[in-house]
């Protein structure tokens, strides 16, 4: 027990004092943070459309789609390296072991979960709303900006989820990524790392900066979420 | 003839490939408050879909104002309409914002749509509920909030959903009399969804019946309630009464029709052979104890045997045999003074203008 307690006390120590602890953060920070945003772009858009338009192959789509929400991240990360490795059809860009290459991994594990989120959250308005909206006169984007504003706070757990689910893998960003020092390595790598190298103060401090990171993101989302709920 | 504003031509609308409604030709005319009835998936709502521009049909033409509006047309043609649904679906958002929701998404400024929705909100009588949030809203408040974001738009034709139908009998009956007020004095053209035949008889200029996907009749809502184009038709608008016979002679308008043993005299414009229905409303039929018979000006007397009193609101429904079933509707006041029950023998009558005919098909 001792050891995990000296941990404990090396991790608070390291937090505040180790230069490379705190680029790890920020770079991971700015790694999820990235994909996150992308797979909104991609995830909001696709996700209405799901919603929205009726077409012959719509619950085809949408299952693939669900299914897409547990994609195994050591999965993605072997295929995004097939595809990045220096002689995969993508190996000209030479992005394998690159930052870029974890955004692309990271943005395959979350946009599937913001699209899902995103057709689940629209789904669960009136399907009349967007025929009210309509014979208001409103356009298409007029119509969707306003289904979007009615369905914020789903929309806003679909944003946190996507987050949480890319802030937390590491068998696609080890794999794309790499784990290089400086350059690479992000918060799980390098808490693996560390704890294959037993050095467990380390480990555990990565891991409380993991944990404080998912709170205070969520903490800030959450609020904004419960700041715009719907009035009853 | 009214100047019409809407026409529609061969409409024809599929779904998973069956046909939902077929209409041949319609003309809305400027100012006139149409009220659409017909039972559940009769195709009513598939046609203010279809009419609004929000259901794409598969068949037909719609000509707005003398011109024909072609699906990539139905953009503009949406922002000349207004809509309100039974729910009134209003957004997370104050009242006055979602008054001014329609002008805002036509490009009006906060300040100038919020004046607009002010008016409205006046003359619906919600302006006390301009700050308040639309979804605290009770169901009468809401659907005034309804039907004034679609005013507020001026629209050349509105189309309503069935907007009164989720409201209690007195909210509901205080709302459509300032409606009406409201239509009459800006005379906006509107096409009125209902299954509430009450409705569509106090609020319609014209009636139209649409079963099964076609409509049957359009007219004045006394020639639709009362003189009703089929057996189907006469069913639906309350006709309870619908006896099969064969018209022996007419004279002078006055057709005398065979039934089941009696000869029955019913004004209409058949002929001696003909196969008809006599269609006779409850309202219609009078019942008599044979004591009192003799202060009738009628023609048609029936006798029979009483075979159910239903209590209907405050009225009893009284059904009759006579060989054939006649139902009527009388008092509850009446059947307690009359001493009316199950199994007593009564006479009905009814008189030759009351009851309606209708030639059965293919005669």
């Amino acid at each position: 027990m001792q050891w995990i307690w000296e941990g404990i006390q090396q991790a608070f120590q390291l937090l505040f004092k180790d230069a490379e602890v705190l680029q790890i953060t920020l770079l991971s920070l700015r790694i999820s943070g990235s994909a996150t945003l992308l797979s909104l772009f991609i995830g909001m858009p696709l996700g209405t459309f799901l919603a929205l338009k009726k077409f012959p192959t719509r619950e085809f789509w949408i299952s693939l789609i669900n299914t897409g929400m547990a994609l195994p991240p050591v999965v993605v990360g072997l295929v995004v390296s097939l595809l990045l490795w220096r002689s995969g059809p993508l190996g000209n860009l030479q992005l394998m072991y690159t930052t870029g290459a974890i955004v692309i991994a990271q943005i395959v594990i979350a946009a599937p979960v913001v699209t899902g989120l995103t057709v689940s959250a629209l789904q669960q308005l009136d399907p009349k709303l967007q025929y009210q909206l309509l014979g208001l006169g409103a356009s298409k984007l007029q119509m969707v900006w306003i289904l979007w504003k009615e369905a914020r706070l789903p929309l806003l757990a679909a944003l946190m989820a996507g987050f949480g689910s890319v802030i937390s893998e590491v068998g696609a960003s080890m794999m794309v990524g790499g784990n290089l020092r400086y350059e690479t390595r992000v918060l799980t790598t390098a808490i693996v790392l560390e704890t294959n190298k037993g050095q467990f103060g380390k480990a555990i401090a990565l891991s409380i900066i993991l944990l404080v990171l998912a709170f205070l993101v969520n903490m800030v989302l959450t609020s904004v979420q419960q700041r715009n709920l719907p009035s009853k | 003839m009214s100047e019409t504003i809407l026409d529609i031509k061969n409409l024809k609308i599929f779904r998973n490939q069956s046909l939902v409604l077929t209409i041949d030709e319609l003309g809305i005319k400027k100012g006139e408050l149409l009220a659409v009835i017909g039972p559940n998936g009769a195709g009513k709502s598939s046609m203010i879909m279809a009419l609004s521009g929000l259901l794409p049909f598969d068949q037909g033409e719609i000509f707005f104002e003398g011109q024909l509006v072609h699906p990539k047309d139905f953009f503009e043609y949406r922002r000349k309409i207004g809509m309100v649904l039974q729910n009134p679906l209003l957004l997370d958002d104050s009242v006055e914002d979602n008054i001014a929701v329609g002008l805002r998404f036509r490009g009006e400024s906060k300040k100038e749509s919020n004046q607009k929705a002010k008016l409205w909100m006046e003359r619906l009588g919600i302006s006390h509920l301009t700050k308040r949030k639309a979804r605290q809203l009770s169901g009468g408040e809401a659907q005034r909030v309804s039907l004034a974001r679609a005013l507020v738009l001026k629209p050349k034709l509105l189309f309503l959903d069935e907007p009164f139908g989720a409201l209690d009998a007195p909210t509901r009956a205080r709302l459509i009399e300032d409606f009406i007020e409201l239509q009459k004095q800006e005379a906006i053209t509107t096409i009125f969804v209902t299954h509430d035949q009450n409705e569509a008889l106090w609020m319609g200029d014209r009636v139209a019946v649409i079963m099964e996907g076609k409509l049957r009749q359009i007219g004045h809502p006394d020639e639709v309630f009362n003189s009703p184009i089929d057996a189907d038709v006469a069913s639906f608008v309350g006709t309870e009464t619908i006896i099969p016979g064969k018209v022996v002679a007419v004279q002078d308008g006055l057709a005398s029709v065979q039934v089941d043993g009696y000869s029955l005299e019913v004004v209409g414009d058949v002929h001696p052979g003909q196969k008809v229905f006599i269609c006779l409303r409850p309202e219609h039929l009078t019942l008599w104890l044979d004591s009192s018979l003799g202060q009738s000006s009628a023609r048609n007397f029936l006798r029979g045997t009483i075979k159910q009193i239903t209590p209907q609101g405050v009225l009893d429904r009284v059904t009759l045999d006579c060989g054939f079933y006649l139902v009527g509707l009388i008092t509850r006041s009446s059947t307690r003074d009359m001493g009316l029950e199950v199994g007593m023998n009564v006479t009905a009558s009814f008189k030759s203008s009351s009851a309606h005919l209708v030639v059965r098909g293919g005669e």
